[in-house]
């Protein structure tokens, strides 16, 4: 057999090439639209865009949103979808706000409702993957009913009332700063270095990429596709809670219309980050600029007073450009 | 041979030069195809085959070149002006809209309607038509395509060129998704075609083919012409091979050094059914041996070995992998007692196309590179290029895109990812589909090395002589049932053939 003492320097060349084609370009581009954002932000705004202040208020915003975007990636990268978030996560800051889970922590501890939530969410993920995989229905069917049915859900248990978070030392923990950045902004930080490790060292994540890349080839390579779905499922719906928990934190009113259309929000912030549709390529970090582009859109649209419909006009054509533009890079051809 | 002046060529292509950013895929190609006649074109993979044909079916544009028909330039910018040029094109994935009807895909694109609404009536009139001309009445224009066999399909793809009142007619490996009832078949319907003065371009790898109904043959080679207008009756196929190959042989099928009768016995299957598909199937394959499937496509041999491995979950009988009996229907299990299979149809069942090569190689076993579920990378870029080295699969890289590599080396990534595994129990199910006739004995060898280090290997081929040439041992599969096994050296592709078309051996 001739070896050829070549190949090292090939694969290296190779390598360095596809990191510059790959992934880091793309998020290059969406460093560069975020900065273009910023840039309007602060010729339009000025000091009160370039505000501290501003700026953790756009990472408070970006948290609830880029939590539940993390395990809406691995879905969407394992070729599913998932439309069922926002109800869910409505559902969890019921659950876990109702007069028993509140009592409960008060006797306890405020970490109760932390857990309610957090259970809530992937009770619902699972039961999603379960009819997904099992059931053999469509993704977008199952997660419509659940979206659906998660949102009566909370409807039925708060009987449509607002319901106040009432333990003060939740309260407290979650309004907190921690080294002068608010504790939500640490945990979509934590949530998003986990879902990189997740997606980028660890088996689980090598086979959610195959599975969204091919799944009768990954069926057929041993791996049990049938009970990773529903664990991809699963992880949405925690996401889904501890967005909850994030959310309560911030407004500390559980009620049934909590995460309306936010499904809605986190896949085109995926799907913008460079996640592909149709499953077999994701990446957490697109993921994260995807959701601070969108939030930090929103902030410059209301500092010059655009009402909201305006706003919902705007995102609308900003998907599509992002995504035309991300076909038109995706379409190059590599000179392999 | 004294003979009045040869017809003039319906369709000539000349100097045709394709290329794209990086690569020169066709470097000055000419081809005369005269009407009536059946011309083949021939060439390895790469050779440029298919890019020619994309020219032609306007798929492609060429930089350089000329195309004419009856001897006029002429100008083929889109798909749609190959067709009203009379040029139609049947690539090799047939192009039928399944939910459709027999005559609704026939008429595709060209609809016959007025003010958009379609006239039913005369459609399914004109189909039946059609299909008469092609000797098919049989088949209902009504007919869901869906419920048609391939065979059907490719047939409403030849109605649907005669639709356009197509002068030429480019087949792309017809016969590939044939079984040989199927392809005496479209022969005949060839020659119908021929007799009515349509002219068959027809790519195929199968020389016998081209022996049984081709006229000329064009060879093609990196990008040129490099046999024109060749006589098929008077061109020995050793000429054909050189030209495509530079080589003088087609295949070298490894020695087989035999199989000991105490070695091991690795796979055992024992009455194994699947119902309504096959019936008590039972053999063993010892370490070093290598037992091939003969039986056309249809006769349940994919499926025996895919319910073997668990993807179908078998209706009875048993499956043991070195002592140890499978759970029905679980490929985990089977991969974990040591089974791998590499699947017919690489692309869609075997890898996963934009993933690196490495981890396809690593895709079914993070064992020793992966502890509690974190993977070492390293480790398993390291498993990953052992395995690419031993198998000498090129290019190299093991961070390309499992779909850059050409059909050959995706198949020693498919096994690269059994080897790294451990797998002892090899079951490859067309290992040189889509194989260059180049790069085939290379796989030969490699299967039989496998083998040879300890493996117990089984294989399926379309092809008669390689699995006689590969294997030890043979069993013929006809309509779900094994009729036949012997030493593979006391059988030969005709016996093969009598047993399953007349169930005896002549």
């Amino acid at each position: 057999m001739n070896t050829e003492t070549t190949a090292p320097p090939a694969e290296e060349h190779a390598s360095r090439s596809t990191w510059l084609r790959g992934s880091a370009g793309r998020n290059l581009g969406l460093v560069v639209a975020l900065a273009l954002i910023c840039v309007v932000g602060v010729i339009t705004g000025g000091e009160r865009f370039a505000d501290w202040g501003n700026v953790l208020t756009i990472l408070r915003l970006a948290a609830v949103l880029g939590v539940v975007s993390i395990g809406m990636t691995f879905v969407i990268t394992s070729g599913g979808i998932d439309l069922s978030v926002g109800s869910v996560l409505g559902l969890a800051t019921v659950w876990a706000t109702t007069l028993a889970t509140q009592t409960m922590a008060g006797n306890f501890h405020w970490i109760v409702i932390v857990f309610t939530a957090m259970a809530v969410g992937t009770a619902a993920g699972l039961v999603n993957g379960v009819i997904i995989a099992y059931g053999k229905v469509v993704a977008f069917i199952a997660t419509l009913a659940m979206m659906a049915g998660a949102r009566g859900l909370a409807e039925i248990i708060s009987d449509r009332q607002t319901q106040r978070v009432e333990v003060s030392e939740f309260t407290t923990f979650f309004r907190a700063d921690f080294l002068g950045v608010p504790v939500l902004v640490w945990m979509f930080v934590a949530v998003a270095v986990a879902g990189w490790f997740l997606l980028n060292r660890t088996t689980f994540g090598r086979r959610t990429v195959a599975i969204g890349g091919n799944a009768e080839a990954a069926r057929l390579a041993g791996i049990k596709v049938k009970r990773h779905t529903v664990y991809i499922y699963g992880l949405a719906g925690l996401t889904a809670g501890i967005a909850a928990v994030g959310m309560l934190g911030r407004t500390t009113a559980g009620t049934s219309t909590n995460g309306f259309l936010l499904e809605l929000d986190a896949i085109a912030a995926v799907v913008v980050g460079g996640t592909l549709l149709a499953g077999g390529r994701g990446t957490i970090f697109g993921t994260v600029l995807g959701v601070l582009i969108f939030t930090a859109l929103t902030n410059v649209f209301t500092m010059n007073n655009m009402t909201s419909s305006a706003q919902l006009v705007a995102k609308g054509l900003i998907i599509v450009v992002a995504v035309l533009l991300q076909q038109r890079f995706a379409n190059k051809p590599s000179s392999t | 041979m004294v003979t009045e002046d040869p017809p003039a060529p319906l369709l000539q292509m000349q100097g045709i030069v394709k290329t794209f950013p990086g690569a020169r895929a066709l470097d000055g190609v000419d081809l005369d195809v005269l009407p009536g006649e059946v011309h083949c074109l021939l060439g390895q993979n790469g050779a440029g085959k298919s890019t020619l044909i994309k020219v032609l079916a306007g798929a492609h544009r060429p930089t350089e070149g000329t195309v004419l028909m009856d001897g006029e330039p002429i100008d083929i910018p889109h798909p749609v002006a190959a067709l009203e040029h009379g040029v139609a094109t049947m690539y090799q994935e047939l192009d039928v809209v399944d939910g459709l009807s027999v005559a609704e895909n026939v008429f595709l694109g060209h609809e016959l309607a007025t003010a958009g609404f379609t006239k039913r009536r005369e459609l399914v009139r004109r189909t039946r038509e059609i299909l008469a001309r092609l000797g098919h009445s049989e088949i209902s224009p009504n007919r869901e395509v869906s419920s048609l066999p391939a065979a059907g399909k490719q047939v409403v793809s030849m109605a649907r060129a005669l639709s356009h009142d197509a002068r030429v007619i480019v087949m792309d490996e017809p016969s590939a998704v044939l079984d040989s009832g199927e392809v005496d078949n479209l022969f005949r319907v060839v020659e119908e075609l021929t007799n009515q003065g349509i002219a068959i371009v027809y790519i195929s790898h199968r020389l016998e083919e081209i022996r049984r109904i081709g006229d000329r043959i064009t060879v093609l080679k990196d990008g040129r012409t490099v046999g024109r207008n060749l006589e098929v009756a008077d061109t020995p196929t050793d000429e054909l091979i050189r030209l495509m190959t530079g080589r003088d042989v087609e295949f070298v099928f490894p020695d087989s050094p035999g199989v000991p009768e105490d070695a091991p016995v690795l796979l055992d299957v024992e009455g194994l059914t699947l119902d309504g598909t096959f019936t008590d199937v039972s053999f063993q394959v010892r370490s070093g041996e290598i037992v091939g499937l003969a039986g056309l496509v249809g006769s349940g041999r994919s499926e025996i070995i895919e319910t073997v491995y668990g993807a179908r979950r078998a209706s009875r009988g048993t499956v043991t992998v070195a002592g140890k009996k499978l759970r029905p229907g679980d490929v985990p299990a089977a991969v974990a007692a040591g089974i791998g299979l590499c699947p017919e149809e690489r692309k869609s069942q075997g890898l996963v196309l934009d993933e690196p090569v490495y981890r396809n190689i690593t895709l079914s076993s993070f064992a020793g590179i992966a502890r509690a579920g974190w993977l070492d990378e390293p480790a398993e870029k390291r498993a990953a290029t052992e395995q690419i080295e031993a198998l000498d699969l090129r290019p190299r890289g093991a961070e390309r895109a499992a779909r850059t590599l050409s059909g050959g080396n995706q198949q020693k990534a498919l096994l690269g990812r059994w080897l790294v595994h451990g797998c002892e129990v090899l079951l490859l199910d067309e290992p040189t589909r889509g194989v260059d006739v180049g790069a085939r004995s290379e796989i030969y060898a490699l299967i039989r090395r496998l083998a040879d280090a300890g493996n117990a290997v089984v294989v399926i081929s379309s092809e008669i002589p390689e699995v006689l040439g590969l294997a030890d041992n043979v069993l013929v599969v006809s309509d779900g049932e094994v009729v036949h096994r012997c030493p593979a050296k006391d059988i030969n592709e005709h016996g093969v053939l009598d047993l399953v078309m007349e169930g005896t051996i002549a």
